[in-house]
Formats: structure tokens, sequence, C-alpha cells
């Protein structure tokens, strides 16, 4: 109506600005109603957020925390020898009583396989398929796992079943004429350490790449 | 006296088209010349009794107004051919109400704790009245709680129940498919025996595996590289806050749509034609059920 009045009259005499388009008036990129929407929710998006980020931060910091590193005697250094295991137990995780204990299968290290002889090897009895504990068979010289028929020979390598690569192995040291143990370490098929994975995970190439290592677990032994 | 007058009137059975409710009942008579008996004391008694809880019905519905979702829900069609297939989700349902009730009860005796966890079941065990009973039904409840979704996936996958317009219904049901394995995952830790503990370890280990992802996830789940004492707090957390919470307000998501969208007729029965598409010819009088044309 009024722009019909407009034509007739002459731009003239209706000088007042008509908002274009309806809702805006001059200068304006947005409407009132629209900025206090806006606003509003752009402030309800904040607190929010100021809500759930501390709860998922919270929830998962452990994935980005490594624990203090820990080292456990576990016997003389003239308990172990070349040619067979001795079996340690040993607390890996601290606060959980029996739960927290895990067993190692401790050697001299050997010529025969190009190891230092000074050096100890340590070998985790967690089975690297799903994570069941093995066992060192002293006859055939092999760790043969009891769910799934998995089995390592001498050094730890895979021979048979499901494993997808060797036992982990843990860092060893000598100290006051005892062999200590530290914290855990995988190994590629070639025995060369990394960090530590989790049973059922490949290592070395590229699935270094598509298992990451986590953060949480300590870097390997150099060398 | 008919059950029927029980019912307050916004909860009856609406009538059908053409019944008419009574709301225009046959005319008073002549209070003059026959005008009605006074009732005793005892029967108005007795009639006022009757009436109060209807009353009080009534004064919630007229402030709820939930007489019409009521009667829209309890008194909507099903299709012809419903049987006792169709059951198997109130079935899930009743063993989720039971998981719920005998999980409050447990958490009044349990210590999510690594030294005391396992103490503390034997304690609900051994010593507490009724405790084995009800520890035995949230435990045996669970597997049957999983058997029965399972079931209830497979009625509605050969069924066709999936189908437009229930998709949404089956992507929801997904989603409480895998949040009741999270359940059954989860809880199985909290015994914290030597069964648990190990099972515990396998699963993480399994869910590790996923590429890239895994092993974060198994970090997550473990609150660190190794199972430890906040694994079972972590799981605890999970089994009896979380998804909890989550599977109820699905629940009621999946429950408003199969109201809302009504169920599917098995699919034996073939669609029913609707009559004005027949012509009055084809009909057959004699015929029964769902008015298929006949053979010629």
């Amino acid at each position: 109506m009024s722009d019909e009045t407009d034509k007739q009259n002459g731009a003239e005499a209706t000088a007042r600005p008509q908002p274009d388009p309806p809702g805006y008036f001059e200068g304006e990129s947005m409407t009132r109603r629209r900025a206090f929407t806006v606003a509003v929710q752009g402030l309800g998006g904040i607190a929010g957020a100021a809500i759930v980020l501390p709860a998922v931060g919270f929830a998962v910091a452990p994935i980005f925390h490594r624990g203090k590193e820990r080292w456990e005697g576990v016997g003389p250094v003239g308990d172990f020898v070349e040619d067979t295991y001795r079996q340690v137990v040993f607390t890996e995780t601290e606060g959980i009583g029996d739960a927290g204990k895990t067993t190692a299968y401790v050697r001299k290290g050997s010529k025969l396989f190009d190891e230092d002889p000074k050096a100890f090897i340590a070998v985790s009895n967690r089975c690297v398929h799903l994570g069941c504990p093995v066992r060192f068979v002293e006859a055939a010289g092999n760790f043969i796992c009891p769910c799934h028929g998995g089995v390592y020979d001498f050094q730890g390598k895979r021979i048979g079943g499901p494993p997808v690569r060797p036992l982990d192995q843990f860092q060893t040291r000598i100290r006051d004429g005892q062999v200590e143990l530290g914290p855990r370490f995988s190994v590629t098929s070639q025995l060369e350490p990394v960090r530590a994975r989790d049973p059922g995970e490949f290592t070395g190439g590229i699935w270094e790449y598509l298992y990451p290592p986590r953060p949480s677990t300590f870097p390997p032994p150099s060398g | 006296m008919k059950l029927d007058s029980l019912i307050p009137a916004p909860l009856r059975k609406p009538a059908k088209p053409g019944e008419g409710n009574g709301a225009s009942g046959p005319a008073p008579a002549d209070l003059k010349s026959s005008p009605p008996e006074r009732p005793s004391d005892a029967k108005r008694l007795t009639d006022r009794a009757v009436e109060a809880p209807v009353d009080v019905l009534a004064w919630v519905d007229q402030r709820t107004a939930a007489s019409g979702f009521l009667t829209g829900m309890l008194y909507r069609k099903v299709p012809k051919g419903t049987n006792w297939f169709y059951t198997l989700g109130s079935a899930t349902l009743i063993a989720f109400v039971s998981q719920a009730i005998t999980g409050v009860f447990l958490a009044m005796f349990y210590t999510p704790s690594t030294t005391q966890a396992y103490a503390s079941i034997a304690h609900i065990n051994n010593d507490v009245f009724l405790g084995a009973l009800v520890h035995g039904m949230h435990k045996w409840g669970s597997s049957v709680m999983v058997i029965l979704v399972f079931l209830h996936m497979g009625r509605t996958f050969f069924f066709g129940a999936y189908k437009y317009p229930r998709e949404l219904n089956w992507v929801i049901g997904v989603v409480l498919l895998i949040l009741t394995m999270t359940m059954a995952f989860t809880g199985y830790l909290l015994p914290f025996d030597q069964r648990s503990f190990w099972a515990s370890v396998v699963g993480i280990n399994i869910n590790g595996t996923g590429p890239v992802v895994g092993p974060y996830l198994s970090d997550f789940l473990r609150a660190g590289p190794e199972l430890g004492a906040t694994t079972l707090s972590r799981f605890y957390a999970i089994h009896m806050l979380l998804v909890p919470g989550a599977i109820i307000a699905l629940i009621g998501a999946h429950l408003y749509l199969v109201v809302k969208l009504g169920t599917t007729a098995p699919p034996w029965l073939k669609a029913e034609k609707p009559k004005a598409a027949t012509p009055a010819s084809q009909l057959n009088a004699g015929a029964e059920g769902n008015g298929a044309t006949p053979a010629s």
C-alpha cells in the first residue's frame, strides 16, 4: 500500500527509508531478533562447553599420562643361566594387590643369538594374541599359550597359532648384583625393541602407524 | 456392576463412530409424579468410596491432560496377525527393568575397589539376606537380556519391520544393542575374580586391535597402560551411571516411535485392499479375512 502511495506522491514526499530486505534497517547486517538469537545460542554453547570439556578431559586424561618408571629386583645375577629361563613374579602395577603382579621368564644373554652375554633377557608371559598367560615348556623349549594355542620359540618369536608378534620383554639392569626388571617393551618380528603395544597389535613397518605408540608407555631401550 | 464404570470417563475406550457414548441418554422421567427415592446413607457412602479414586484420577487428568495420550497409546490399533513374537520387545524391557532394580540393590552392598570388590561380592552372596538371589537375578538376567535383545532384533528383521517408515527405530535399536553389550562387558569385571579379570583383559585387548584408535581406546578403558585400580571404578561408573542413563533415554525414544508409527503385520498377511477400490461385483460375500480378490 505504502509503495503505491510513494509512487503517487513522488519520491521526495516520503524520505523515510524502507527496510530492505524487510526487517532490516539501513546499515544493519542482521536484525535485532537474529542478533539476540545468535548471542544467546553462543552463550549457551560456551556454558555447555565449560561443563562438558573438563569432564571429558578428566575421563581421557589417563591416555596421556605416563606413570613413574618402576624397577624391581628379581634375584642375584647368578640365578640366571643362558640355556633356560627362570620364572619370576614381580609387581608391574602398584596399588591393586595381587592383580598388579605379572610373570616374566628371565635368562642370561646368549652368544647363540648374537646377544650381549652380560645382558639379561626378561620375556613377559603375556600372550600377544589376547593377553592370556603363556608358560615356558622346558622339554620343548617353547612358550605355549593355553587359551588359543599360540606357540613361541625360545627367544619368544611366534612359531604357531594366532599371535601377531613375538612376546613382549621387560627392560633389565643390574644393581648391586641383583637383576632388576623395568618397563615393558614390545619387539618386532626381528626382535627390534619398540614401545609397548597391547596384545593383538602388530609391530614393525606400516603397523607402527596403524597401531601408533601410546603416550602412556615408556620409550624402548636403545640398541 | 460394570467394570467400565470404575474407569474414569476420559480413560474409557472411546465409542465407535455412530454408537454414541450415552451422552444423550433417555429423557428423565417426570420428577413430580415419580420422585426418585432418596438413597440410604450406606449406599451414598459406598458410592462416594467408589467415586473417590475416579475423582483423584480426574483431578490429575485435568491438570496433565494425560488421558488423551494414554488412550491413544493403550487403545492404539494393532494389525491382524499380531502374535507372541511381538512380545519380545516388551520382554526385553522387563529384563532391563529387572536389571535396573536388582542393580540398585546390589550397589548398596558392592564396593568398587580392587582390594574390596571380591570380598563385597562374597559378602552379598554369603551373608546378606537374599543376597545370592538378587546377585543371581542380576548375573543371569544379563544373559537373558542379551538373548532377548537378539531375538527381538531377529523378529524385527525377519518380519521386515525395519522398513519404511521404521528405519530410525531400527537404528536406535542397534545403538541399544551396542549399549546392552557395553553393559554386559563392563559388568563382567565388577566381581573382580580371576575369571572377570582375565575376561576383561581379553576384551580390552580385542578393543585395542582396532587400527589407529584401538590403542587409545584400550588406554581409555583401562585408564592407563595396564589394568589397574582406576579401571574397576571406571567400569563401575560406566556400568551404573553412564550407559543406563543412555539406555533409558533411548528406550523412551524407541517406544515413542513404536506407538507413533504402530507395529507391522506379519509378512504372511497380504495387504488389505481398500474397500472402495474393489468393485461390488467382485466382492466375495462368503470370503473371510483380508478381502483379497478371489481367484478366477
